[in-house]
């Protein structure tokens, strides 16, 4: 049996030693370890180096607009709710060009999970500040050094509502495998900001950096304290890696679609009952 | 002055929230379904409360399809409507209000106000009013009795007897006024308009996009799109319909995108500036080959524009909206029948062609409310789509311009599309002189595809013209009716699918002597589009950008002035 069902050979745009290769071998155990069903995946990027991640698979996938990643996931599980949604894609396209979608995606509480690429910088676009970039860092386009306050998709995402919420490092395989799998496993909105360096274009936030600056939630923290993984959401000392919140048993966003109440088909399955032409036409008498 | 009506146009006008528009509800079905043809139209200023609307009801014995000038009575529910609208009378409109309000001596007085106090409450004001109406009209009291029982048993007896007092005694004021003023009602009733719909331009939009499989709909309010969101939302239940209210417009029109990819037949409802921030949106269908219907009710702009107006002037941003190039089909409709055959035929045409496709509409349109013969009922649509089998290309070229569509989760095959330029499998490509360019290609020729399919124009009016008047969209039964009394060997062309235009119109043309273009907007762009893809030259438009529509008298006028 193939090791990795969803891998093929192809050509990749990514630099050498991009982290974007060590989430792309996380996702590939993943999805063989969680024995997937192919034809009922899809995966939906935006635009980046990171939302490539899906060409470089074996799956369905849609790979629409820079940031428009969330509402295109909304409509495919709003015409096929039994779909398994993945989105991989970049900080610039979720947290930034995508910023509201990821509020108002949060809000709905869809079943899909959505996996950051978080390596703190622009790659496609050769090096500017992503908002995610520390204070002070210099690009070319940030001279004098970022000023704006970093993004903290952690805590926003808490905030919000989102029934599941972590951060993984593509510095530690094995564990961040296990954010991921938990993630997809969860019934709801999940994100998972995935911390990578960008070998081109981040000279600060390195694999070293990453290494020296993270740290495991402790094990004793209550996934359901939603205060006190805000609490740690705004750690930077160390910036905190596992799962901050999980809440379960949340009504989802396809729960709430009274076409899906007595039968789960998707649309494309459907054929309209035209009789109900002619019953609106008659109460319009 | 003719006392003798054989039909009548009512005007009533108020504040916001003060029961104009309940009145109206009330008054039309009770109009219809007294066997008169009625036909109404709003004007509202952009407010909630306060401000000034105003309905106008033309009932007649003949199917009507416009307004036609004046009204005979004016109804003004304060002193702000009346000096909004009192110079738009003609000297034979009879004005009836409340002369404590209004302190005029031409006008009837109709003390409703104290009549509603007598009943128990002001609030019953407007209903003295919609049995007045009824009174002058002469339809039966017992029947609008019915009505108030319908619609306020819910509320308890009370208020039910309470608003047949406040509509009694309106009634016999009603009475009271055309005998007092020696009219003569005399509108021709007909069982047959009892049997008929009435319906208003995006109820219309809506059930056409019911008949053509509409399942979804993805859209953020904005006047006056917001009408087809409600209709929709409101037959969710009943017709299986998914409806979400998307955080913006650019949202709105990727999770359409994104429900047509996994096999929904979705559609959006948005004015010019939520269009707008659609426009990436349009080009995504555009490349990735899914199809996305459109509803762009146009407004007055640019920017926010004048919100609850009516202009034709959004057909350039509708035809070059989205970088890049790619195919797209635009129609407008100009009549409640033709918004429901062009929105259901804009479902086929963009699954068929895997193309986004606008409807173009306009405040006037969506708004406006008449009896209709019941519209066409067709067999459930064929979807446009297979399923993807083992090794299954998106792109595939091997099987001309329209490569079959797959549907994710339909088929073992894998579903892959891209924004970024793509190969037959989806991925990524910069092979410029290669596949890229047979995708540019390939995409291209769908616009041929369109154009064969165009829908060709309708001559109104005698074959053997001489002058050829010219329009699209909303305005059609207004042309229709200021051509008609017009006559002189003219005859009246409405384009109801603005692009591609029909390779068959050149031909109405060639016969014209004199062409003249009617269009609702201040550059003639549908003229300049014509004579871009046609070559012809049109020397004279007739053109009107207020904010309003034309009314048949007025463009009547202006016929008489340019020819």
């Amino acid at each position: 049996m193939n090791a990795k069902p969803f891998d093929i050979t192809t050509d990749v745009a990514w630099c050498p030693g991009c982290g974007d290769y060590g989430l792309r071998n996380i996702m590939l155990d993943v999805l063989a370890d969680l024995h997937l069903n192919s034809e009922n995946l899809c995966f939906v990027s935006g635009i980046g180096q990171a939302a490539k991640s899906p060409q470089y698979y074996d799956v369905n996938y849609f790979n629409g607009l820079h940031g428009r990643a969330l509402p295109a996931a909304v409509g495919i599980k709003a015409a096929n709710p039994d779909m398994k949604l993945i989105v991989q894609s970049g900080d610039g396209d979720i947290y930034g060009e995508g910023g509201n979608h990821l509020i108002h995606t949060i809000r709905r509480n869809p079943d899909m999970t959505v996996i950051v690429h978080d390596n703190m910088v622009y790659g496609l676009t050769k090096g500017q500040a992503s908002p995610t970039s520390n204070q002070g860092m210099k690009t070319p386009i940030q001279t004098a050094g970022v000023s704006a306050f970093p993004f903290n998709p952690v805590a926003l995402a808490i905030t919000m509502g989102a029934t599941f919420v972590a951060r993984g490092s593509v510095g530690d395989k094995e564990k961040t495998k296990e954010v991921i799998k938990a993630a997809i496993l969860h019934k709801g909105f999940a994100l998972v900001d995935v911390f990578q360096a960008c070998v081109s274009f981040n000279k600060i936030n390195t694999h070293k950096w990453y290494k020296d600056n993270t740290g495991y939630i402790p094990e004793e923290h209550q996934k359901n304290d939603r205060l006190k993984a805000l609490s740690l959401a705004f750690s930077e000392e160390p910036f905190f890696l596992g799962i901050f919140y999980q809440v379960e048993g949340i009504k989802i966003f396809e729960d709430f679609i009274s076409v899906y109440e007595n039968l789960h088909e998707p649309l494309y399955k459907r054929n309209r009952n035209m009789s109900v032409i002619k019953e609106i036409m008659d109460q319009k008498k | 002055m003719s006392n003798i009506f054989n039909e009548l146009t009512i005007m009533l006008a108020g504040e916001a929230g003060a029961g104009v528009q309940s009145t109206e509800a009330i008054l039309l079905s009770l109009i219809k379904n007294a066997g008169y043809n009625v036909f109404a139209t709003k004007e509202y200023m952009s407010r909630v409360r306060g401000g000034t609307n105003s309905i106008t009801i033309r009932i007649s014995g003949d199917r009507i399809f416009n307004q036609n000038g004046e009204p005979d009575i004016f109804i003004p529910f304060d002193l702000n409507a009346y000096e909004r609208y009192k110079n738009d009378l003609s000297a034979n409109t009879l004005t009836i209000a409340d002369k404590k309000v209004i302190n005029n001596e031409n006008i009837f007085d109709l003390s409703f106000n104290e009549i509603a106090l007598t009943v128990g409450d002001k609030i019953y004001s407007s209903m003295v009013v919609t049995g007045t109406v009824c009174g002058i009209i002469g339809t039966e009291i017992e029947d609008l009795k019915l009505h108030i029982i319908k619609r306020f048993e819910p509320k308890g007896e009370q208020i039910v007897s309470n608003n047949i007092k406040a509509a009694e005694a309106g009634y016999e004021e009603g009475r009271k006024i055309v005998k007092n003023s020696e009219m003569e009602i005399q509108i021709k009733r007909s069982n047959n308009v009892r049997d008929e719909i009435l319906l208003s331009g995006s109820e219309s939009i809506a059930l056409g996009a019911l008949a053509g499989g509409c399942d979804s709909i993805f859209s953020y309010p904005m006047t006056p799109g917001t009408g087809v969101f409600t209709a929709l939302a409101s037959w969710a239940t009943q017709a299986g319909v998914v409806v979400e209210q998307a955080e913006d417009e650019i949202a709105a029109i990727n999770m359409a995108i994104g429900a047509w990819y996994a096999g929904g037949r979705a559609m959006v409802s948005t004015s010019g500036g939520g269009f707008a921030l659609m426009t990436e949106g349009v080009s995504l269908s555009g490349m990735t080959e899914t199809p996305v219907v459109i509803h762009l009710a146009q407004r007055p702009g640019p920017a926010t524009g004048l919100p609850t107006r009516t202009e034709q002037g959004d057909l350039n941003l509708g035809l070059y909206a989205g970088h890049g190039v790619f195919a797209r089909a635009i129609f407008a409709p100009g009549s409640l029948e033709q918004a429901y055959e062009l929105s259901r035929h804009a479902f086929e045409i963009a699954d068929k062609y895997q193309s986004p496709v606008i409807i173009l509409t306009d405040q006037y349109l969506t708004d406006v409310f008449y009896n209709s013969p019941e519209f066409k009922l067709y067999p459930s649509p064929k979807k446009h789509i297979i399923e993807a089998s083992e090794g299954y290309k998106r792109y595939d070229i091997g099987q001309g311009v329209l490569s079959p569509r797959g549907i994710p989760g339909y088929g073992i095959g894998r579903v892959c599309v891209d924004s970024d330029e793509h190969d037959e499998s989806g991925r990524i490509t910069e092979d410029l002189n290669g596949i890229s360019l047979k995708m540019k290609n390939k995409r291209f020729m769908k616009l041929s595809l369109l154009k064969e399919a165009a829908l060709v124009p309708d001559l109104y009016g005698c074959d053997d013209y001489e002058t050829l008047f010219v329009c699209w969209g909303s305005i059609l039964s207004i042309a229709q009716e200021a051509v008609l009394k017009f006559g002189k060997k003219s005859a009246l062309l409405h384009f109801k699918q603005v692009f591609p235009i029909s390779g068959e119109a050149s031909d109405f043309f060639r016969k014209a002597k004199q062409i003249i273009m009617i269009e609702n907007n201040q550059t003639a762009q549908f003229k300049n589009l014509l004579e871009h893809e046609i070559g012809i030259k049109i020397p004279i438009s007739i053109l009107k950008y207020n904010g309003l529509q034309f009314t048949a008298g007025e463009l009547y006028d202006r016929i008489k002035e340019v020819v």
